[in-house]
């Protein structure tokens, strides 16, 4: 028990959680350290589990299922609470994205403004459909609310530059920048 | 850093800023007065927030663009805190909230609860632990205005929050900003380090004995958690469900403690109303709605961006004078106001004065102040089909009414659009916004109607058109329309080919092209792209192949 750094933290003995531990990411020594520092620095903070959740969704992306399980462990949450957050709010998800992520605002102005033509050409050179993740991982193209820069409508985000007045034709320059950024290294 | 303790120190400090920056000016001239390195590089690239034009008077938004919102110095020179500040050293929390009262400032989140009731009804309720939220989850599509004051003067912000904690003798703030802006994020987290370095925010602020600390939580995309009770549930880390109303959350609020809510907007009128005095906020804007509004001013307007204007002022004069008429000097179908959850103003009631009590008449509401201005070329039937497909995915699902009723609402709209609709679909989707508008648990179901109610209202022959015609006078519901090729214009440069995702144009270089209907999904790039004006939108239906919107 003495040898278990994790358990001299948290007093936790059960086997699941030993089972926990071998699941990706949480076997990630790198995953874990960050997971943890979080769980530490707002487990006290008075309606935290928003803050935790918002905090891993930043920095590893995502709050899969074993993720979960190792927050309800650890505050004593039982995990439907915490499955039940995550599917309410949209910006938390389950699945690992994309390292880059385009974003095509659906506000009235953009939506006006003809988003849906840049869905579709962004779909057609992509080849994957909204919501989805390129094969090689290197984009996610998704469908947002509005950003609240309708006066530049219609508008893309790509990661968290802000793309104002697309037209059509500007789509395939704006995925090709991405592209180069592979190409290079 | 030394803390600040008193009103005469804070205006000492204050005049050293002034001082200091008139010497930078007179020892480097050009440079220009508020932070150099922000205020003059900002209005050059601002395409949200111009020069005021028309009526516009700028209360709120005085200091955006004008100061360094990452910088506190700047905010003090500009008169900021000393609202506060005289507030702790020369107001009692009643008079406060009397000074509130007489300035007759209403809720700006938009049902216009009078401010000063609100923190009266909080400060009376027993209880030693109160709390004070900003409501900056600006979710309604087309407004932008919380954010642009979140980033442009915070501080603004956190004062009146202070003002108001003083008021209703609260010890803890939240701001509640949603997670589609971090840059309003960094910047008010950043605002609040600032104010707890200078003493302004934290233990006995200015040497009285008020504490008072903020704290900043972060949404994650939900539109409901707007709604004041779901957004407590998400502030304690719960799902944002919203839950019945009494109590209200000024008797039973976070953690079930007396809580007072009010919007970013009404926090940053509240320094103003202290220094410049209520009687002056109360001469502007009409008997019962005073002051000044921020609209996100967007679509078809020459000029769109962030306007404030007095409140009183008419839709008219919003859209020829402030917003310079419509684009391309189309004609004005309807303006849009409050929201998803608001309703369509047609151009036949320009005339309408914009206050509180005139656009609910109107079968609209004030909302958080998105104004989507639509010209001749917009379909309402679509219009009111995408709010109504916003609201439906934006409904938490608690309640049966809005789950099922928007539900029920977007399918039918979805008909419509689609050449489907058949007769009777419009007295049942009166039948169905009348249940969900009486039955709904919050304000999100209780508004999700109004789109289609106010455009059946006012445009109940485009309705018609679709429904018995199969016909969409806009030529916007692509099942509706078709696109043809001008064959006497087409110059065959083969743009429109190339960028066509379905392949349905052909064509030789140099000779008129040909878009094959079969193929055709009426996404319009073709026509959008085409520098010729060689294609031409036509009613009718055509065979749809591809997908429906």
């Amino acid at each position: 028990m003495e040898d278990q750094s994790s358990e001299q933290t948290y007093g936790l003995i059960t086997p699941s959680f030993h089972l926990l531990l071998k699941e990706f990411p949480l076997n990630q020594p790198e995953s874990r350290e960050i997971i943890d520092e979080i769980l530490h620095s707002f487990r006290d903070v008075p309606g935290g589990l928003m803050v935790i959740l918002n905090e891993i969704q930043s920095k590893i992306g995502y709050i899969s299922q074993p993720i979960q399980e190792y927050i309800s462990l650890i505050l004593n949450i039982p995990v439907s609470t915490i499955t039940g957050v995550v599917s309410f709010y949209s910006f938390f998800t389950t699945k690992p994205r994309g390292d880059h992520t385009i974003k095509f605002c659906m506000g009235t102005a953009c939506y006006v403004g003809g988003t849906p033509q840049l869905m579709r050409k962004a779909e057609q050179i992509l080849d994957i459909q909204t919501g989805d993740t390129t094969p090689d991982n290197h984009i996610t193209m998704e469908v947002c609310r509005c950003v609240g820069s309708c006066s530049q409508a219609p508008v893309v985000v790509v990661d968290e530059q802000l793309y104002g007045r697309v037209r059509p034709s500007k789509v395939p320059p704006l995925i090709r920048d991405i592209m180069k950024t592979y190409e290079d290294s | 850093m030394t803390k600040i303790t008193s009103l005469n120190q804070l205006i000492n400090l204050q005049e050293q800023i002034i001082e200091k920056k008139r010497d930078d000016i007179t020892s480097h001239p050009g440079k220009s007065w508020g932070s150099e390195k922000f205020a003059p590089q900002a209005l050059k690239e601002d395409q949200e927030l111009d020069a005021p034009r028309g009526k516009e008077i700028r209360v709120v938004l005085r200091n955006c663009t004008l100061i360094d919102p990452e910088n506190l110095d700047d905010y003090i020179s500009e008169d900021g805190y000393q609202a506060l500040a005289m507030v702790l050293e020369q107001y009692t929390p009643e008079q406060v909230i009397e000074t509130i009262a007489l300035s007759g400032l209403r809720g700006r989140g938009g049902a216009g609860f009078p401010t000063a009731k609100k923190w009266e009804l909080t400060r009376n309720n027993p209880g030693t632990q109160k709390f004070i939220i900003c409501n900056a989850d600006e979710g309604d599509p087309g407004a932008f205005m919380n954010r642009r004051v979140l980033e442009g003067d915070p501080h603004s912000v956190l004062e009146g929050m202070a003002v108001a904690a003083y008021a209703i003798g609260a010890q803890q703030g939240y701001v509640y900003c949603r997670a589609e802006y971090p840059i309003a994020v960094r910047t008010l987290i950043k605002a609040i380090q600032q104010a707890q370095d200078y003493g302004i925010l934290g233990n006995n602020i200015f040497g009285s004995d008020f504490s008072f600390n903020i704290e900043l939580r972060m949404g994650a995309g939900a539109f409901v958690c707007g709604e004041e009770t779901a957004l407590i549930a998400s502030v304690e880390g719960k799902r944002g469900e919203p839950r019945p109303r009494p109590p209200f959350p000024a008797v039973s609020g976070l953690w079930g403690k007396p809580t007072s809510i009010n919007n970013v907007e009404t926090f940053a009128n509240i320094p103003q109303i202290i220094l410049t005095g209520p009687e002056w906020f109360a001469s502007m804007g009409t008997e019962k709605s005073k002051g000044t509004k921020t609209f996100a001013l967007a679509g078809d307007v020459n000029h769109t961006g962030l306007i404030e204007v007095p409140l009183g002022i008419s839709l008219r004069e919003i859209v020829y004078d402030v917003g310079e008429g419509i684009k391309k000097n189309k004609g004005l179908k309807a303006i849009q106001t409050g929201g998803p959850m608001g309703g369509c103003i047609p151009a036949s009631m320009i005339d309408l004065r914009v206050d509180y009590e005139s656009l609910t008449a109107a079968g609209s509401m004030m909302g958080s102040g998105g104004m989507i201005v639509m010209d001749e070329d917009t379909c309402m039937v679509d219009i009111a089909r995408f709010f109504m497909e916003f609201n439906q995915e934006e409904s938490c699902g608690k309640c049966t009414p809005c789950r099922v009723g928007t539900y029920s609402m977007l399918q039918i709209l979805n008909r419509i659009c689609q050449g489907e609709g058949v007769e009777g679909d419009i007295e049942e989707l009166e039948r169905l916004s009348k249940v969900t508008k009486v039955h709904s648990l919050c304000g999100l179901g209780q508004g999700a109607p109004n789109p289609v109610i106010s455009t059946i209202k006012h445009f109940r022959d485009e309705y018609e058109a679709h429904i018995f015609e199969k016909r969409c006078p806009a030529k916007v519901c692509r099942a509706l329309i078709r696109y043809e090729i001008i064959k006497d214009n087409c110059t065959g440069c083969t743009f429109c080919a190339k960028n066509c995702p379905v392949g349905a144009i052909t064509g030789e270089r140099r000779k008129p092209h040909e878009i094959d209907q079969e193929i055709c999904i009426q996404c319009g790039i073709c026509f959008q792209t085409c520098n010729f004006n060689a294609i031409e939108i036509l009613p009718g239906k055509v065979q749809l192949v591809g997908e429906h919107s």
